[in-house]
């Protein structure tokens, strides 16, 4: 199915129906995943494939429109490097370890203590968010930097848009379509699940980037339903672009505090008298951290695409 | 106390003061303050150098995990002569920033722009100093993005097309480089450099092993542009804001010249790279072509920018022969020019960007009789072109005599005569500019120019002067290159 669907996207000249069947796509990933059991990554894939890359497609749609134009090259030449690359993928990775087996050196080497030992040393009980945002936490914040410098990105390629309007707040539409009552009901949940994920990230599936982009999702939701005008009234770019920053500096700021606590970067055991607990507070801050970049850069890219879509 | 954390710090006090940098607004408060921070990490930077130019490393345990369970930094002879060139050179470029930022790009888009840099800077100087295969990656995404960021502030509205080609080529290097980094990790089940280096002999014979290498030296191409990989990277110099050609010409590919000579050498070892991956006859003919198309492509190119663009690719042809040599000299020869073409490139960007303040263009018609009138930015870019050319007493005659020992140490004299054509190639791109700024009037009717100013004249001469410094001075650089050069053919650090 997964083929059959790329095989589509690639034949289709209509780009919004290209853009739904990315988000099948998505979607499908998102269930071989969980049959692979890498529920967060499943979660991940599931948030940001699926829902909100979908949306921020069909934001650049507007400004863009629906239709692909007939390539002007030939694609032989292409054709011929992705079948070379392809050629080479498989030809390389068919004495691969087999697929499932124990004796996968993936699963002889670094994995073990994480799987044995990360209840120990780090003291919550999903690994994936131990190695995450512990073990390997200096990647994740790589992660939500890569995150921030395409804020950046956005914002000085299109910038978002100022309402100069005096009336700020509602538009005025008349008696409240069946959409927007059914987004009223669905937002506080939405919201709320958000938290959830956030909060919870240390026992089940979840943590802060999914946290972050169901929360942006929440926010969009709104601004699709209503008009980005509230959204922006809800929410305004100025303070959610301090919160961008912010989210950053309190991944990095809690690997400063560490240092000045005596340890290394991102050491978070000696931020409390206890180790565990110190990883805890640790975990805590920094998933806060990637969360509040992550949501709040999302609605940025969200604004700044129908912003400008809007405006044209 | 501040000592152990230098490597950490040599990061992150960029990184997080992007963020930093991107609430302080308009106006030039965020200019000086990236000022400031690219001073600061080039004072870190000296600091790492001068605790490692005894031959010993540095490790730096990130989260307090040690290697392989968590992120390891590990600094020696190679990587810090690495990061003082890409420290230096920042710190050279942002204060020339002030007022060529001003004339080529929107006040309202300058706050942006001082982070980008500084997280393009950033994301450069964590490549280098990692010891973590992946860390690799997040920090070349971080790089990649915030490049393809500066190249679009070109004022040029081409500038946004030819970002956009480097998108894409630039995404497909990544991508390629992360297939590598994961089936090395499926075969070893670790993502920790020294660790890599230790599980790899043991399973050289693995073909998925093999393609992991093939992705990994296709992906590093074209992020640094290796012939025939280079389409993107003419536009992409010529069509950027002058401080981001400048920039990324003195430090980018470098970066990605580095990471490749660590994946070959620390990752992978001599044997397979040499033995049984044969790299040196992949790369001799590429390099060799590289040095000669490229150089005789950049004598016909209108615009100055765009000639001194596809010299870089000449450049890296250099670099990449010095590996293909597969000699200590070699090695070194491409470790010196690494850190060389950067003082080169970054001197005849800056001068030009100097040249592009006053007469807003960079084609080489517009820059008739400029010699008269600018005559302190001329005399800069004659120093570079020379260095570029491998006059004695130049940084660039340093690389280049090395270079030739490495072919004469084979006795492949067919490329020492290659190294000398091309050199001759240099002398005719460069002489064409110097001709027509010291040689023709300046054209009728053409408004009068007056020479740049100071706070672009000083950095230009800062770099230009360092061509000659290091091309009297050999010291630092030949025994830093030397010493890291031993360390990569002798395995694993």
């Amino acid at each position: 199915m997964l083929g059959l669907t790329a095989m589509t996207i690639i034949r289709l000249r209509s780009l919004f129906a290209v853009v739904m069947l990315f988000s099948i796509y998505s979607l499908l990933t998102a269930s071989l995943f969980m049959v692979l059991d890498a529920v967060d990554v499943a979660f991940t894939e599931a948030a940001v494939g699926a829902g909100i890359s979908t949306m921020l497609m069909l934001g650049t749609l507007m400004i863009t429109g629906y239709r692909e134009k007939r390539p002007a090259h030939s694609p032989i030449l292409p054709l011929i490097v992705v079948v070379l690359t392809g050629a080479v993928l498989v030809w390389g990775t068919l004495d691969m370890p087999h697929f499932g087996s124990p004796d996968q050196p993936v699963h002889q080497h670094v994995a073990p203590r994480y799987i044995d030992d990360s209840p120990k040393e780090v003291g919550i009980p999903n690994m994936v968010t131990s190695v995450l945002a512990s073990y390997r936490g200096y990647d994740t914040m790589g992660e939500t930097i890569v995150v921030f410098a395409a804020l950046i990105g956005v914002l000085s390629l299109i910038g978002i848009k100022k309402y100069t309007n005096k009336e700020p707040g509602r538009t005025e539409k008349p008696p409240e379509s069946i959409l927007q009552v059914a987004a009223k009901l669905l937002i506080p949940f939405i919201l709320l699940f958000a938290l959830y994920v956030q909060f919870h990230g240390d026992f089940g599936p979840g943590g802060g980037f999914q946290a972050g982009v169901i929360f942006a999702a929440g926010i969009i939701l709104y601004a699709l339903t209503f008009s980005l005008k509230d959204a922006m009234h809800l929410a305004p770019p100025k303070v959610v672009k301090v919160i961008a920053a912010f989210g950053v500096l309190l991944y990095g700021g809690t690997g400063i505090v560490s240092m000045l606590k005596g340890g290394t970067f991102l050491n978070y055991s000696v931020l409390a008298h206890d180790p565990i607990h110190g990883q805890h507070y640790g975990i805590l801050l920094v998933e806060l951290g990637v969360g509040l970049t992550v949501a709040s850069v999302m609605m940025l890219i969200f604004y700044a695409f129908v912003s400008r879509g809007e405006a044209d | 106390m501040m000592e152990m954390h230098l490597p950490v710090l040599q990061v992150i006090v960029p990184l997080l003061s992007a963020a930093i940098c991107f609430l302080l607004g308009r106006g030039k408060l965020p200019w000086m303050f990236a000022t400031l921070v690219s001073w600061v990490t080039f004072a870190i930077s000296i600091l790492i150098a001068i605790q490692v130019s005894d031959g010993s490393t540095l490790q730096y345990e990130l989260g307090g995990w040690e290697p392989p369970w968590g992120i390891s930094y590990n600094v020696d002879q190679l990587n810090a002569l690495v990061l003082v060139i890409v420290s230096g050179i920042a710190a050279v470029v942002f204060p020339y920033a002030l007022r060529s930022v001003e004339r080529e790009i929107a006040p309202e888009q300058h706050g942006l722009f001082y982070t980008a840099m500084l997280l393009c800077f950033a994301g450069l100087l964590g490549i280098t100093i990692t010891g973590d295969a992946f860390n690799v990656f997040v920090l070349l995404e971080i790089s990649s993005l915030s490049t393809y960021t500066l190249i679009s502030l070109g004022k040029d509205r081409r500038a946004l097309t030819s970002s956009f080609q480097y998108l894409i080529m630039g995404t497909i290097g990544a991508t390629f480089i992360l297939i590598g980094i994961g089936l090395i990790y499926a075969l070893t089940g670790t993502l920790n450099m020294a660790d890599l280096a230790e599980r790899i002999p043991q399973i050289e014979s693995s073909r998925t092993l093999q393609a992991a290498f093939a992705f990994i030296v296709v992906g590093f191409g074209l992020k640094l542009a290796m012939f025939p990989l280079h389409l993107w990277l003419p536009n992409a110099y010529a069509f950027a804001p002058s401080v981001v050609s400048a920039f990324l010409a003195a430090t980018a590919t470098k970066v990605a010249v580095y990471a490749l000579l660590r994946f070959l050498f620390d990752v992978y070892d001599v044997n397979f790279t040499y033995e049984a991956m044969q790299v040196q006859y992949l790369l001799i003919p590429l390099a060799t072509v590289a040095i000669l198309f490229a150089s005789i492509v950049a004598i016909f190119q209108n615009d100055v920018k765009r000639m001194l663009a596809y010299s870089s690719v000449a450049q890296i042809g250099y670099m990449l022969l010095g590996i293909g040599l597969v000699n200590a000299t070699g090695i070194t020869a491409t470790l010196l020019h690494l850190f060389n073409h950067a003082l080169m490139k970054g001197a005849l960007f800056l001068a030009l960007g100097a040249v592009c303040y006053r007469i807003g263009r960079t084609s080489i018609q517009q820059m008739a009789g400029l010699g008269q009138q600018m005559p302190w930015t001329m005399a800069a870019f004659v120093v570079g072109g020379l260095s570029i050319i491998g006059v004695p007493l130049t940084a660039g005659f340093v690389s280049k005599w090395y270079l030739i020992l490495g072919t004469l140490e084979n006795g492949w004299w067919p490329l020492t005569a290659a190294i000398l054509i091309a050199s001759l190639l240099a002398v005719i791109y460069i002489w064409r500019v110097v001709e027509v700024a010291y040689f023709r009037e300046r054209p009728e009717g053409a408004p009068d120019v007056k020479e740049a100013p100071l706070s672009l004249l000083l950095p230009t001469w800062v770099l230009a002067a360092a061509n000659i410094y290091f091309g009297v001075q050999t010291d630092f650089t030949v025994s830093f290159a030397k010493g890291a050069a031993a360390s990569l053919l002798g395995g694993a650090p």
